[in-house]
């Protein structure tokens, strides 16, 4: 082992890294479990992104109740309080070491100074960060006004500023529909939602807003030039095929704002950096049932482990991650007989968790690759059926296998969407 | 009394003169740029090489080859004297044709030609052993060691810290509007914030030297701008360890394959020239970034899928009439010197024109400079968490704990690393508060998220330190203001 | 008039068609609920929005505390109610769930502290 430089040492069970929902619910059912637990978030506040998203529409499985973000945000971090849970804002981890399976270090500097903290296991929930306009070709000039959604609503809704007042949106999912309704309500107009698939990316409810506000919207459209001095003035629309290749069809739409809204990436560098597999599929890393990592005793939650539509299921992830670190820390590891892989199948893009033990029910989240309507989920291994009216890309389906029918199966099963 | 400079222009060439004249006791030095800060023009957008000196035939460009390999061994102190940040990682020159060879030959003669020290061919086994990632096709290169990168914005920050430090007057958002010539002699400079008196004005406007040298009446040159695009990859895309140009052909330099300074892979430039007009056309194109892409291809075939890209960005190099630098005191007009055409290799040049500049201010205007008793020739570079070890951290978090606060979460700059950048600007004379500003000096909003989550953090610190409300602080300058107004802004039927 | 939705009320999303005449619901189709029909109805004779917003607040922890309606309010109010937020201005503490102004008998709550 190196030499350790001259910095505080501290010591813990289990460190939480990341303070928003499920970070914070992984180190409330931590302490509720007995464990000796730090949670870390680099923010001055916690709740993660939960503060800056004013609308209603979570909690409604976590709490029984519809509640804005901050609100969602304030009930667990009271919690957190009640109970006494240690936790550090302004604290950014630098480092995660990995000694040994019930060995980790990790350091993090904060305003008080530079620690490490030894740990027996980590819950890495660190949340994810928004694809920029650079990151989906966007060429042109690089002026102001152009604002991934997250970025506007820090400024508008954390800082009070109002980022433009002719808006054009990139992407049509529920954090872009949101960010539209925001702007339209303080009083900007919004030009139009591009988007690229040829159907809208978002929630049917969040859909709605573009009529409330006589938004338009083009479908299988993309943005492809921002042009301007100083500022956005234009941005080039162009007309894709169902190849999404772009056709000839373009035209221009007079703006001083752009905002992109085209999708998360889950936050998980320092997880790479130790070895940490990655699921590409989901951009986070590869799990089993306890969403422990390839790393022993480093377990993944919420947007980090894979992008979630509702907090309520991310809060869910936190707290099974809490209680597989009480199992590893108690254990000495996560043990299983046998771990079945699971497969995608049909029209599945993402699904998450990947390896099953059978030892306890599971819940599955999963994506599929494109809507279609009337389908059966199917798993054939374990002859599991399931009727669902429509699927669509934009809404994660979640879903519960008990113990006994992953039993079932011997070495992996697949997960298939197929027209009933 | 005094002998009264003005430089226009606050770019790389600029500040080179802007430090080189501040050793004399003699001068009063004054430096204007009409940018907000130093170094936005030319300079911030480039390959951010310091070349070797082997490319400039000097037959054809004689200013070019003296200045290239003279600046390049002044660069090796100047980044010490300044703690510019830089790597000296040599460059390959690479053929994947018998017939490159040819060409290869011809460079390694012209750079024994202009003094490049240390060149050789390699064969394919050397070459290989160095860059594993090279295209199969490579067959060898031309190794030249003394090839180095450096942040050129930063190189720019320091030489004009340094320079003020010395007691250089600079005049920024000052954009000049006339050159007041009497008798034949230079009297001074017109500009939007009023007359600056000078016996001597230095022509260093970059892509606009031949409007600011027209305005003292000399039109003999044109400066026309040449286009490069560039890609900038995610930090953990696997990059060369040196800079690698493919043969080049008589039509171009072709499109080099970097690991830049701060470890990031870049490709590019491609060259389109723009009509005259279009100095300020620095937008990226569609066809320019496939010609970059595909070019850079041919050198290293594994590129990452585009969503590794973080950044696409273009420059503007200035072209000149005749393609050489034009650096001399213009006999027409007494006290007017050109420093115009300031094209690639003028990053490496910088210093060796500053020292020319400083010749001919001896040489042709006979005015004999005296060196001051107590010239500091040194800068500290600006503090970054990212770069410090652990214990060193801790001590200055005690000092400060805003040094403990990680700002920037991709790149770690700490909040102290920001409030010292605002001084810094301060003390360069920074009016408008620019995120820019503070991205060049800290290396914040540069990483994975392009500042989605650590720019409007800035903003707020900006905005403190300046004391200007959060929406009027700027991107990049005026006309770049962050927001509109404050969240009600419209509703009440205002706005910024 | 022929109105078309989108069904919100579950996933399914029916499209739903409401058929109306003098401010009389003549006819729903394409549920396949009664709360699809309810909301549809409820849609086209008075469709209401809880609205969210933020307002400036002095002397928090951050310059703005953000509100929502106690209830929902009527669409065709809300260019109404954003300007009267446009007007409001907080000083801390202010709490979660506090009712910080009423606005033509509707509540406006705090949901951020301050």
């Amino acid at each position: 082992m190196e030499p350790m430089p001259q910095i505080s040492m501290l010591s813990y069970d289990v460190v939480v890294i990341g303070g928003g929902p499920a970070g914070m619910a992984a180190a409330v059912k931590a302490k509720e479990l007995g464990l000796n637990v730090l949670l870390l978030d680099e923010n001055d506040y916690l709740g993660g992104i939960l503060p800056q998203c004013i609308h209603p529409g979570f909690g409604l499985h976590y709490f029984k109740e519809e509640l804005t973000g901050p609100e969602f945000a304030s009930r667990l971090a009271k919690r957190l309080v009640e109970l006494g849970v240690e936790y550090r804002t302004a604290a950014r981890v630098l480092e995660i070491k990995n000694y040994s399976d019930l060995e980790k270090v990790v350091i993090f500097t904060s305003p008080a100074g530079v620690y490490q903290v030894w740990t027996k296991a980590i819950i890495y929930a660190a949340g994810a960060r928004e694809r920029h306009a650079f990151e989906i070709g966007i060429v042109g000039d690089r002026v102001a006004g152009i604002y991934t959604a997250g970025e506007a609503q820090t400024l508008m809704d954390i800082y009070g500023i109002l980022p433009g007042k002719e808006v054009v949106i990139v992407g049509s999912g529920d954090v872009g529909l949101i960010m539209a309704r925001r702007f339209a309500l303080e009083g900007a107009k919004v030009k139009a939602v591009i988007e690229l698939m040829p159907y809208p990316g978002g929630l049917a409810r969040n859909v709605m807003i573009l009529r409330d506000f006589n938004i338009p919207l083009y479908l299988s459209h993309k943005v492809v030039e921002v042009r301007g001095r100083g500022r956005v003035q234009r941005v080039k629309v162009v007309r894709v095929d169902e190849n999404l290749n772009e056709t000839g069809e373009e035209f221009w739409i007079e703006a001083d704002t752009l905002v992109i809204s085209a999708g998360l990436i889950p936050s998980v560098k320092k997880l790479k950096k130790i070895g940490v597999e990655i699921d590409p599929a989901t951009g986070g890393p590869v799990v089993n049932d306890r969403l422990e990592t390839s790393v022993p005793g480093i377990f993944v939650a919420g947007n980090s482990l894979l992008i979630n539509d509702l907090v309520d299921y991310v809060a869910e992830q936190g707290e099974l991650a809490a209680e597989s670190a009480k199992e590893f820390i108690e254990k000495g590891g996560i043990e299983s007989r046998k771990w079945v892989k699971v497969r995608k199948g049909q029209n599945v893009r993402l699904i998450a968790p990947h390896y099953l033990s059978g030892d306890r029910d599971v819940y599955l989240y999963l994506r599929v690759a494109r809507p279609m309507e009337n389908v059966e989920l199917r798993i054939p291994e374990i002859g599991k059926k399931l009727r669902l009216p429509v699927v669509k890309p934009a809404e994660m389906i979640r879903l519960k296998l008990r113990a006994e029918e992953i039993q079932k199966a011997s070495e992996k099963l697949t997960v298939e969407v197929v027209r009933a | 009394m005094k002998t009264r400079v003005a430089i226009i222009g606050a770019g790389i060439s600029g500040a080179s003169i802007a430090r080189v004249l501040s050793k004399y006791e003699n001068l009063e030095v004054h430096l204007i740029e009409k940018a907000p800060d130093v170094g936005w023009g030319v300079s911030k957008a480039n390959t951010a090489l310091i070349h070797g000196g082997y490319d400039d035939d000097p037959e054809k460009y004689p200013m070019r080859a003296k200045l290239c390999i003279r600046g390049n061994r002044l660069w090796h102190q100047w980044v010490k004297e300044l703690q510019i940040p830089h790597v000296w990682n040599g460059a390959l020159i690479v053929a994947t044709k018998e017939e490159d060879f040819d060409e290869l030959e011809k460079l390694l003669e012209r750079g024994h030609k202009n003094g490049v020290p240390e060149m050789r061919i390699i064969d394919r086994d050397e070459l290989f052993h160095l860059e594993p990632g090279l295209t199969r096709e490579a067959i060898g290169a031309l190794w030249v060691p003394i090839v180095g990168q450096i942040g050129p914005i930063p190189a720019v920050i320091a030489l004009v810290e340094n320079a003020v430090a010395n007691g250089v007057k600079t005049h920024l958002e000052t954009e000049v509007r006339g050159i007041k010539v009497e008798n034949g002699e230079v009297r001074g400079v017109e500009t939007n914030n009023g007359f600056i008196e000078a016996d001597i004005v230095i022509n260093a406007a970059g892509l606009y030297a031949d409007e600011v040298a027209r305005m003292a009446g000399i039109d003999y040159f044109e400066i026309h701008p040449r286009k490069g695009e560039y890609y900038l990859f995610d930090d953990d895309v696997p990059g060369p360890g040196r800079v690698l140009f493919p043969t080049p052909t008589p039509i171009s330099k072709g499109i080099v394959v970097t690991t830049e300074i701060s470890g990031h892979l870049m490709i590019g430039p491609n060259a389109q020239d723009l009509p005259p007009e279009e100095k300020d056309n620095l937008a990226t194109t569609e066809e320019g970034l496939r010609e970059v892409w595909e070019g850079a291809k041919k050198l290293w075939p594994n590129l990452p899928p585009k969503s590794r890209v973080i950044r696409t960005f273009a420059g503007l190099r200035p072209e000149p009439t005749g393609g050489d630098f034009i650096i001399k005191a213009e006999e027409e007009v007494w006290g007017f010197i050109n420093v115009a055409g300031i094209r690639s290799p003028g990053l490496t040049s910088a210093p060796a024109i500053a020292y020319e500049v400083a010749e001919i201010i001896q040489r042709d205007l006979g005015i004999n400079l005296v060196e001051k008793e107590k010239w500091n020739p040194y800068r500290k570079e600006i503090t970054h968490f990212f770069m410090l070890p652990p214990e060193k951290a801790n001590e200055l978090i005690k000092k400060n704990p805003a040094y403990g606060k990680i700002v920037c979460r991709c790149n770690h700059v700490s909040e102290g690393d920001i409030l010292e950048a605002i001084e810094r600007m301060k003390f360069i004379g920074v009016k408008t508060p620019s995120v820019d500003s503070v991205k060049f000096r800290t290396k914040s909003t540069t990483g994975t998220c392009q500042g989605s989550f650590c720019r409007p953090k800035i903003v707020q610190l900006l905005a403190k330190e300046y004391g200007v409300e959060p929406w009027e602080v700027t991107l990049k300058g005026k006309g770049s203001e962050i927001g509109i107004g404050d969240v009600k802004a419209l509703l009440r039927g205002e706005e910024a | 008039m022929i109105y078309r939705f989108t069904c919100i009320v579950c996933p399914l999303g029916c499209s739903i068609e409401v058929e109306m005449e003098n401010g009389e619901v003549l006819g729903v189709t394409g549920h396949t609920c009664p709360r699809g029909m309810e909301w549809a109805i409820e849609e086209v004779t008075n469709p209401r929005r809880v609205v969210m917003s933020v307002v400036p607040v002095e002397g928090g922890a951050l310059p703005t505390v953000s509100v929502k309606t106690a209830e929902p309010v009527p669409k065709e109010k809300i260019p109404e109610l954003m300007k009267f937020l446009a007007k409001l201005k907080l000083k801390a503490p202010v709490n979660v769930g506090q009712v910080v102004a009423e606005w033509e008998g509707i509540k406006i709550v705090a949901t951020r502290g301050a």
